[in-house]
């Protein structure tokens, strides 16, 4: 567990040690089993990241191992949080300590709940992943460096990895403004003239 | 604003997203107005208390409809729950709608049901619309010509909020079904061979329109079962173009448009629908004849095959799927080589989101009907809503089940993520009606789950063991 206050304001860059978790597919059910979501807040979800996968390997997964406590990076390979829509799974994982995730591939739906966080997912290539978790591996204490301007990845014994990010994401993050409420609601007169030009919301008596 | 709406080359979803844009945002990304926001117990009470710590008020109380579904017991639905946290799950939601103005169809009301069931059975979801929920199968809802997708939580915020989200275009892949399914073959078979083919990531970034002449004959029931799993797929949303199919399942239903307003609405979604010259950025062909009853028999739910084929082997398998197949040999407890038929299961779970309407039940009972589970087999069958349950009951099919020794519940999500009593225990395998076959899915972080149709689901409860539905067929 880490009492790193959680994101707030704009982010330009996520610096820290980091922990990887191998593997294609690793769904929402994995990240934050679904009894975990008996619950009407988030705040408990922390210690129960991977719950049963750390169990399967009593004790040998890499959330479990005292050199990664404290981590903020996770690094992970490709389609990471499929399935379910649970925000609880990012919720977990921020709640655990991770501020950004660096993959070779994100679900769509996990990519935009980690946004709503102010929790960037970057992606690298399938060379840069293997690379990134070997080293991290190799050297638990490594500290890591995504620099969101320059879409870098710098490692502390000089490593340098390319990342990306698509330009909306990158945009919203580096403003402050990845927390959506605040735009969204500043668009009242856009808000009531779209509805007026929807037909199912007019009796069908607009054409659209 | 726009348009490619007016263009010949557009396709549904395009039409439907310039309908529905509000602005650009800063950084790139579309405010979209949603049409009908779906809310049930589990992720939408942290919205609600996010709303309430920002001081807003519910914008559009009228276009949020909840419902009851992950958590509620099949067995007793009495009040309060035997579980207290799933009693102050529904409790807050209970709360929460009364607050806020918002229209509860709860337990007991006749309406209530698993979201994705009960939206499309009261007419709430229509052509043209947009649709989000906080559960990633709302893609169900794309199989009247909706554009519909699940978020996370926060996004139920900001639509409780504003009506509206921050969200980016898609692109379209059209999946073009040629020729018609065979005798025992369902819809489930059809989407577990698509993602077999294109597999779990396939579809990240695009939306999936279902077309072609097997695509045409399928009942509405069978477009939600369709797209419900194209998220399985990857695709955040999958739809369907609207037809007469769509029109007579939609007249008459509580919320659909009735008398004048009947003949514009039908005129204005048939209009929705893509064009002969729709340009999609992808286009993929199928041959609906070519697909046999389907099983997965893996971890994920592109790792299916036909009922008639053997468990693949790392030889048979791409390389970069070779390490997730050797996890899934290694947890299934299933031999590569060996046929998939015949492999003894202990739970027979006919029901969910995907597979909990009334055609699913009939199509299961009729294998079942006059045959008995085989001994020591667990078999149950949970309708996906209260209507489909009192319409199976008016037919006579829960005595069909019960008859045949299966059990017969009260509506929900049940097994299907066991986030209530319904689960597996240790080691069990099932054959489940359900979308997801990820490790530890239905309760049990060793339990394992064979996705199949509910036909198929009975048969193997009948035999005991995954069993080729056809040979069960008159």
């Amino acid at each position: 567990m880490t009492s790193a206050p959680f994101p707030t304001g704009p982010i330009n860059g996520v610096s820290g040690t980091a922990v990887a978790v191998r593997g294609d597919d690793i769904d929402t059910d994995r990240i934050i089993p679904a009894r975990f979501l008996k619950c009407v807040t988030f705040s408990e979800l922390g210690p129960a990241a991977f719950a049963d996968d750390r169990a399967e390997l009593n004790g040998q997964h890499p959330f479990d191992q005292s050199a990664h406590r404290g981590a903020s990076i996770l690094v992970v390979n490709r389609n990471f949080g499929c399935g379910s829509s649970r925000e609880h799974a990012p919720q977990a994982l921020m709640r655990w300590g991770i501020r950004a995730v660096i993959g070779e591939s994100f679900a769509e739906i996990f990519f935009g709940n980690c946004l709503a966080l102010g929790i960037p997912c970057l992606s690298v290539d399938h060379d840069v992943a293997l690379a990134v978790q070997a080293a991290i591996e190799a050297e638990p204490a490594l500290t890591l460096s995504a620099d969101l301007d320059t879409l870098e990845l710098r490692g502390g014994q000089g490593q340098l990895w390319p990342l990306s990010l698509a330009a909306g994401p990158r945009q919203m993050l580096h403003s402050g403004q990845w927390d959506a409420t605040g735009q969204l609601l500043a668009h009242g007169a856009e808000l009531a003239a779209t509805a007026a030009r929807l037909p199912y919301l007019q009796a069908f008596s607009v054409s659209g | 604003m726009l348009s490619v709406g007016s263009l010949s080359s557009a396709t549904l979803y395009d039409k439907v997203w310039d309908l529905h844009q509000v602005a650009e945002l800063p950084g790139g990304s579309t405010q979209l107005f949603i049409g009908l926001h779906l809310i049930h117990e589990v992720t939408s009470p942290q919205a609600f208390a996010a709303l309430n710590d920002l001081g807003l008020p519910v914008a559009h109380p009228e276009r949020t409809v909840a419902t009851v579904d992950h958590i509620v017991p099949t067995t007793s639905q009495a009040r309060p729950f035997a579980d207290p946290l799933a009693e102050q799950m529904l409790a807050t939601l209970e709360a929460n709608c009364a607050e806020h103005g918002i229209t509860l169809h709860g337990l007991g009301s006749g309406r209530q049901g698993i979201v994705h069931v009960i939206a499309p059975e009261l007419g709430l979801t229509q052509p043209g619309m947009t649709v989000a929920c906080g559960d990633s199968h709302t893609s169900t809802h794309g199989a009247f010509g909706a554009i519909a997708f699940g978020i996370g939580t926060s996004q139920v915020r900001d639509v409780l909020a504003s009506q509206s989200l921050a969200m980016g275009k898609l692109k379209v892949r059209r999946l073009w079904v040629d020729g018609q399914l065979g005798p025992g073959v369902y819809a489930k078979d059809l989407v577990l061979h698509v993602i077999r083919t294109l597999g779990v990531k396939g579809g990240v970034g695009y939306a999936y329109e279902f077309a072609g002449p097997a695509i045409d004959a399928l009942s509405m029931e069978e477009r939600m079962t369709l797209c419900n799993m194209a998220i399985e797929g990857g695709a955040r949303c999958g739809y369907v173009n609207p037809d007469q199919t769509t029109f007579d399942y939609l007249q008459g239903r509580p919320y659909a448009p009735a008398g004048e307003a009947w003949e514009r609405a039908v005129a204005w979604w048939a209009s929705l629908a893509s064009g002969p010259e729709a340009v999609f950025d992808d286009e993929v062909r199928f041959d609906a004849a070519a697909i046999a009853p389907t099983v997965t028999w893996g971890i994920t739910p592109g790792q299916g095959i036909g009922v008639d084929e053997t468990v693949p082997t790392l030889d048979q398998t791409e390389p970069d799927e070779r390490p997730l197949a050797q996890e899934a040999y290694r947890y299934m407890d299933l031999q590569p080589g060996a046929p998939i038929a015949g492999t003894p299961v202990d739970v027979c779970f006919i029901g969910s989101c995907t597979n909990g309407r009334l055609s699913d039940l009939q199509a299961a009972a009729a294998v079942a009907r006059g045959r008995q589970v085989a001994p020591g087999i667990k078999a149950f069958v949970v309708p996906g809503s209260e209507q489909v349950a009192a319409a199976a009951e008016a037919e006579g099919l829960d005595r069909v089940f019960t008859e045949a020794g299966f059990e017969w519940r009260e509506p929900g999500c049940s097994m299907c993520l066991a986030m209530n009593p319904d689960r597996l225990e240790g080691r069990q395998i099932s054959a489940s009606s359900s979308n997801r076959n990820f490790k530890g899915r239905q309760g049990s972080a060793t339990g394992r789950t064979l996705l199949m149709s509910p036909a198929m689901v009975a048969a193997a409860a009948i035999a005991g063991r995954v069993t080729d539905v056809r040979t069960l067929l008159p």
